[in-house]
């Protein structure tokens, strides 16, 4: 099956339609939940692109086995940098998600609501 | 109305650095050099299979370490940051006591969390031989923990035992790292344990512990921060 497009860039086009989209959601919602889920869209989107950007035409998992020998791995692997950076990055996008819920709830404590107008004092 | 139109500015601005970037991109048809060495002396240097594992673990050992930090850290503040909110939950559950967990939810907790558990740590000790890795299967034993607590929800969880765990795994790993330091190359090099044979249970050096350890670590440190969100 051919669709034209190479697989990187169907993936890349996904990965930023996902992150528009986050960042609509972010820019519109006054929710402070809907906010939070609009970054970890974006967050998502972005694991997309740099996974995408590793792959190489016709590349394969970079795990040698009975699949992929040693000699043949330089030229049918993908680029497994981008992979190993991605585990960081959902990890690290995990964490700051942890955070920003642990806020919310402080937020509602303190107002009883989690629209952000209700939170004025750092607006200008 | 000016809200809405300025948002739709900046998405459109957006979409065109995004088009710009995908229209310019073409399909990679060999691997970088920094891949390719990877991808050549990764086996030969760590006799790891899995090269994704290799270069987490090892070849960027520092900043994995670095990473797991940050994940303490944010056990540790979303501890702080819940901690008062406990004392007022705790008032306000006294009234309304907590609903038991269903049957379905029950009944599949007995049959799910042994096999959970089990493919957590499947992963978590595969890591360098196929897919997985201690992130991964520690990822997963925290659902399993999740799924513990769901269908227990007046249960608790010993944090103070599982920060004891924790803190136990990162100082074993700091120390292989500094073993490392002295009887290999540098700081988290694997190599000063034998290399074993390739693509066996007991092989590539200190990988596959370091992933044990960054499993148990990942696994607690998920587990506590999902128990401080229950309150």
């Amino acid at each position: 099956m051919t669709t034209g497009l190479p697989v990187s860039t169907i993936l890349l086009i996904t990965g930023f339609c996902l992150a528009l989209i986050g960042l609509w959601g972010m820019l519109t919602h006054r929710n402070i939940l809907r906010i939070i889920i609009g970054f970890a869209v974006i967050d998502t989107g972005l694991h997309i692109v740099m996974v995408a950007t590793g792959y190489i035409t016709g590349g394969t998992a970079p795990i040698i086995d009975a699949a992929l020998s040693k000699s043949d791995a330089a030229r049918r692997a993908i680029d497994p940098v981008p992979s190993a950076l991605v585990v960081t990055a959902i990890v690290i996008g995990l964490s700051v998600t942890a955070i920003m819920l642990a806020y919310a709830i402080r937020l509602y404590a303190a107002r009883k609501t989690l629209s952000i107008d209700a939170f004025t004092e750092s607006k200008w | 109305m000016m809200r809405r139109a300025l948002t739709l500015v900046v998405i459109v601005l957006f979409a065109l650095i995004f088009l710009r970037i995908i229209m310019g991109y073409s399909e990679l048809q060999t691997l970088r050099p920094l891949a390719a060495y990877f991808m050549t002396q990764g086996p030969i240097e760590l006799g790891a299979p899995n090269i994704v594992t290799a270069i987490l673990i090892t070849y960027r050992g520092f900043d994995t370490l670095g990473e797991v930090a940050v994940l303490f850290m944010v056990a540790a503040s979303v501890g702080a940051l819940l901690k008062e909110e406990n004392g007022a939950a705790a008032n306000a559950n006294g009234d309304a006591p907590l609903r038991e967990a269903g049957e379905i939810v029950r009944t599949g907790k007995q049959v799910l969390l042994p096999i959970i558990l089990t493919f957590g740590a499947y992963v978590i000790v595969n890591g360098h031989l196929s897919a997985g890795g201690g992130f991964q299967g520690g990822a997963i034993v925290a659902s399993g923990v999740m799924l513990m607590l769901l269908s227990k929800p007046g249960a608790t969880l010993n944090v103070a035992a599982l920060s004891i765990l924790e803190s136990t795994a990162g100082v074993i790993y700091v120390c292989i790292g500094i073993l490392g330091l002295v009887f290999a190359g540098g700081f988290l090099d694997a190599r000063f344990l034998p290399r074993g044979q390739f693509g066996a249970f007991f092989s590539a050096g200190a990988i596959p512990l370091i992933s044990a350890l960054l499993g148990v670590k990942v696994g607690a440190e998920l587990s506590v921060v999902i128990d401080r969100f229950r309150s």
